[in-house]
C-alpha cells in the first residue's frame, strides 16, 4: 500500500488554501493586502489556487507609501492582471494631502509609520471587514504571537493579551460593527518556505529580488538605494554596487544586501547560509525592541 | 540541504507544556540556539536585553517571550510559534505559557500538536499544572509525550530525582490515555541533552531530546479509513469557459476520495457520484486528507457550505445531541441551560446546553458528579442539543470531525474547546 503521506510544504500549502476559503465563506468583503513583495505574491498564488477556475473573490489593496522601487510598481500592476484582480490603491500621500497624517522630517524620515493611518481609512471607507496579509511567524518574535485570524477592535487595534483562542483550524471570525478582522494565510511559513516553494510554483518575482547593479549609499551598517525620497547626509557617498533585495517594501527602509544571486536556486542557498533575518536589513524594526508589537497594537499590517 | 531533500521532509508540530517557571521557554530557546537555528540580529537583540537587565549570561527565554508584557514579567502569556529544521524534519514548535490564567493558550498551542513536551521542575516534581496539562495533552488526543526532567543543575544531577519523579509521574499516566511517553534529564539552561549528550549525566544512556523529535515515530495522526469531506465553499465561474462549473471546495477531513466514488451528501441524504477532483493544475485521480481540492459531481444536488461529502457505505453520526469534553475559556462560566453558537468542521448553528455529567477534578483525576459548574480552565463532561443537525466522528477517531467550539453569543468570543466522546 502505498503512504498517504503530503510533503510538509503541500501542507503548508493546503493550510493556507484552507485559510483563504474561510476568509471567502466568513467575511462579506475581504481584501487582500498586496506589497509586491514575495510574501504577499506567495499569498495572492495561493488565493488563485483556492478559488480555481473562479477568479479570486476579493480585491488587491497596494498601500501606497509613495516611496516606492519603480519595478515593484511595475510587477504590481502585471501581477494583478496575470491573476485576473482587481487593484486598489490607498495612497499615504493623500493622507498627507488631506492633514490626516503629517510627514516625518529630517533625514531618516519614513512614511512607514503612515501607512497605518492610511490603511485604517481605506479599510473603513472600502467597508473591508478582513485584511488578509502576507506576515509570517518566523519574521518579528510579536508575529510570532499573533492567531491565523486576528481580531481588531473599532480602533483598528490588536490587543495581543487578550487574543481569542484558535483551537484546531475551527477559525472564528465573527465580530461586532465596525470590527475587522487581519487574516494571516501564511503564518507558519518560514523564509526558506516560501523560496524553495517560489522554486517548486515557478512563481515570477520582481527583478529587485535578483542581482543588479544599483546606485546606493551606506547609513548605519544599512545599505539604501539612491532615490529622491532620502536626501544624502554630507558624508554620505553614492557608490554602484552588486545588490538585491530580500524584501521590497518602502524605499525608506528597505536595505539591499550585496549579492550576486541571479536565480531563485542561487538566492535559495543564500538564505541558508544567511546570518541574520530578512528584517535584519529593515530599519523599521531597530527602533526599538517592541517595535513591532507598538506598531502592530495601533492596526499595522 | 538540498531543494530535493528539503521538499521530502516530514512535518512535526509540537507543543510545550508544564507548570510557569519549569523552563519551557528556555528550552525552546535552547534547542534554537544549539540547533543553530537562531540568527545573529536575534542573538544579539537578546544579549543586549540580558545585560541591560543585569542577567548573566543569556536569557534564552527572550527568543520566544516577544510581547512587552511577558518580557517584563519574566513569564509567557501567550503561545509563540517558532519553526526549524533539520535534515530531517522541519519542525512547527508552539511554546506555551504554563501560568494557570493563561491555560486557554495552552490549549490553543497544543490543539493542532502531534507531541507535547512536559516540563518538570526537577526541584518540584509533578506538580497540579504538570497534571492538567498531561490531563489536556491526553483530552486532545496528543500521541506523543516527552517529559523532560529539567533543571537537573539544582539537583546535583541526581539519578534518584529523575527516577523518582519518572515513577510518579508514570503512576499518574496510568490514568491517562497516552500510548507513547518518553522521560529525559535535562538542563535547559546549560544544554545538557537537549541537543547534545549531557557530560553530567553520564548515568543516563538514553537519546537527547533533538534526537527524538528527529526519530521518533510519527504515526500519521491522520486518518485515511473513513471519507469525510466538509463542503468548505462552493465554485460557480460564472465565466464562459466554465459556464456550469459547479465545485465544492474544501480540505479532505479524512479517508481517501477519487473520481467515481459513490457519495451521500448529508445531511440531505442525496446520492450522487465523484466526477472530478480538480485543483489549479489540473484532476486528480485521488486525494486524502489533508489536501486542499475541489470536487465535482455527476449529479446538480443543492449542497452548500457545512454540509459534508461521505461514502454511501461509511456515514458519521448524525444527531442533534452531542456529548464532549470541554474546556472551559472564558471569565464568564458555563451556562447550564444556556445558549451558544457553535462551530464543527465548516458548520455553525445554535446549541443550548443541557447537561453537565461532571467536572474534573485535576489534582487526583476524579469525576465530580455533583459539581455542574464549569469555570474558566475547568474541563467537564457536557451534553448540548443543537439547532441543526450535525455530522461528527469521536474525537478520538477523526480529530477534525470530532472537534467543535462553543462562541458566546453576546460577545462573539471562543468560549469552550469540545471534544466529542
Ligand atoms: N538552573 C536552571 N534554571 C533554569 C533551567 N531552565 C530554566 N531555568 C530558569 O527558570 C526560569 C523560568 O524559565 P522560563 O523558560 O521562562 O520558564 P517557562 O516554563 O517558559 O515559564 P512560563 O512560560 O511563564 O510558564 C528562568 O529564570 C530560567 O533561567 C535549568 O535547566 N536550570
Ligand atoms: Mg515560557
Amino acid at each position: 500500500m502505498r503512504a498517504y503521506n503530503l510533503t510538509h510544504l503541500r501542507e503548508l500549502e493546503s493550510e493556507s488554501m484552507f485559510v483563504l476559503r474561510e476568509v471567502a465563506a466568513q467575511f462579506e468583503r475581504p481584501v487582500l493586502l498586496f506589497s509586491g513583495g514575495k510574501d504577499s505574491i506567495v499569498v495572492s498564488h495561493l488565493a488563485r489556487k483556492a478559488f480555481w477556475p473562479s477568479p479570486i473573490p476579493f480585491k488587491l489593496m497596494h498601500v501606497d507609501t509613495g516611496h516606492n522601487f519603480q519595478e515593484a510598481i511595475e510587477y504590481r500592476d502585471w501581477w494583478a492582471k496575470e491573476i485576473n484582480a482587481t487593484l486598489v490603491i490607498a495612497s499615504v500621500q493623500e493622507s498627507i494631502d488631506k492633514g490626516r497624517v503629517v510627514e516625518e522630517k529630517g533625514y531618516n524620515a519614513s512614511r512607514n509609520v503612515l501607512q497605518t493611518t492610511t490603511l485604517l481609512d481605506a479599510i473603513e471607507q472600502n467597508k473591508f471587514d478582513c485584511a488578509i496579509g502576507g506576515a509570517r511567524r518566523d519574521e518579528e518574535k510579536a508575529r510570532a504571537k499573533e492567531r491565523f485570524f486576528s481580531h481588531r477592535d473599532e480602533f483598528g487595534q490588536w490587543d495581543p493579551k487578550n487574543q481569542r483562542p484558535e483551537l484546531w483550524n475551527i477559525f472564528n471570525g465573527r465580530k461586532h460593527i465596525g470590527e475587522h478582522f487581519r487574516v494571516f494565510p501564511i503564518s507558519n511559513w518560514t523564509e526558506m518556505d516560501v523560496w524553495q516553494y517560489i522554486l517548486l510554483e515557478k512563481i515570477p518575482l520582481p527583478t529587485l529580488y535578483f542581482t543588479h547593479k544599483r546606485k546606493v549609499f551606506n547609513r548605519d551598517g544599512v545599505i539604501y538605494s539612491v532615490s529622491d525620497f532620502m536626501k544624502l547626509k554630507p558624508e554620505e557617498k553614492v557608490e554602484e554596487r552588486i545588490v538585491r533585495f530580500r524584501t521590497v517594501g518602502d524605499m525608506t527602509c528597505t536595505g539591499a544586501v550585496l549579492s550576486k544571486a541571479s536565480s531563485v536556486e542561487d538566492i535559495i542557498a543564500e538564505v541558508a547560509a544567511a546570518r541574520t533575518t530578512e528584517r535584519g536589513s529593515r530599519q523599521d524594526d531597530k527602533r526599538s525592541e517592541a517595535a513591532m508589537e507598538d506598531r502592530k497594537k495601533q492596526g499595522y499590517f | 540541504m538540498t531543494t530535493k531533500s528539503y521538499l521530502d521532509m516530514e512535518l512535526l508540530r509540537f507543543t510545550t507544556a508544564g507548570s510557569v517557571d519549569d523552563g519551557k521557554s528556555t528550552l525552546i530557546g535552547r534547542l534554537l540556539y544549539d540547533s543553530k537555528s537562531i540568527f545573529q540580529d536575534q542573538l544579539e537583540a537578546i544579549e543586549n536585553t540580558s545585560k541591560q537587565r543585569g542577567e548573566e549570561g543569556i536569557n534564552l527565554a527572550l527568543l520566544t517571550d516577544g510581547l512587552r508584557a511577558e518580557r517584563e514579567q519574566g513569564i509567557t502569556i501567550d503561545v509563540a510559534y517558532r519553526y526549524f529544521a533539520t535534515p530531517k524534519r522541519k519542525f512547527i514548535i508552539a511554546d506555551t505559557p504554563g501560568h494557570i490564567q493563561y491555560t486557554r493558550n495552552m490549549v490553543t498551542g497544543a490543539s493542532t500538536a502531534n507531541l507535547a513536551i512536559i516540563l518538570v521542575d526537577a526541584r518540584n516534581g509533578v506538580v497540579e499544572q504538570t497534571r492538567r496539562h498531561s490531563f489536556i495533552a491526553s483530552l486532545l488526543e496528543i500521541p506523543h509525550i516527552i517529559v523532560c526532567i529539567n533543571k537537573m543543575d539544582l539537583m546535583d544531577w541526581s539519578e534518584d530525582v529523575f527516577e523518582k519523579i519518572k515513577s510518579d509521574y508514570t503512576s499518574f499516566a496510568a490514568k491517562l490515555d497516552v500510548r507513547d511517553i518518553h522521560f529525559i534529564p535535562i538542563s535547559a539552561l546549560k544544554g545538557d541533552n537537549v541537543v547534545d549528550q549531557s557530560k553530567n549525566m553520564l548515568w543516563y544512556n538514553g537519546s537527547t531530546l533533538l534526537y527524538l523529535l528527529e526519530n521518533i515515530h510519527i504515526a500519521s495522526d491522520v486518518n485515511h479509513i473513513d471519507a469525510r469531506f466538509p463542503v468548505q465553499y462552493v465554485i460557480r465561474p460564472y465565466s464562459d469557459k466554465f459556464h456550469d462549473y459547479r465545485g465544492y471546495a474544501g480540505r479532505v477531513a479524512g479517508g481517501i476520495f477519487r473520481p467515481g466514488d459513490e457519495v451521500e451528501i448529508l445531511p440531505s441524504g442525496f446520492n450522487s457520484k465523484i466526477k472530478s477532483i480538480d485543483t489549479f493544475e489540473g484532476p486528480l485521480t485521488e486525494s486524502f486528507a489533508p489536501m486542499s481540492i475541489c470536487i465535482t459531481l455527476e449529479d446538480d444536488i443543492d449542497i452548500s457550505r457545512g454540509d459534508m461529502i461521505v461514502r454511501k457505505n461509511n456515514k458519521p453520526e448524525i444527531s442533534q445531541d452531542v456529548d464532549l469534553m470541554i474546556c472551559w475559556m472564558n471569565e464568564k462560566p458555563l451556562q447550564l441551560n444556556g445558549k451558544y453558537s457553535f462551530k464543527h468542521t465548516t458548520r455553525e448553528g445554535r446549541c443550548v446546553i443541557k447537561d453537565v455529567k461532571y467536572k474534573m477534578d485535576i489534582s487526583n483525576m476524579s469525576r465530580l458528579a455533583d459539581d455542574k459548574n464549569l469555570s474558566k480552565n475547568d474541563i467537564g463532561r457536557i451534553t448540548i442539543r443543537t439547532t441543526v443537525p450535525v455530522m461528527f466522528d469521536s474525537y478520538r477517531k477523526n480529530r477534525i470531525t470530532g472537534s467543535i467550539i462553543l462562541i458566546d453569543e453576546a460577545t462573539n468570543e471562543t468560549v469552550g474547546a469540545g471534544m466529542i466522546v
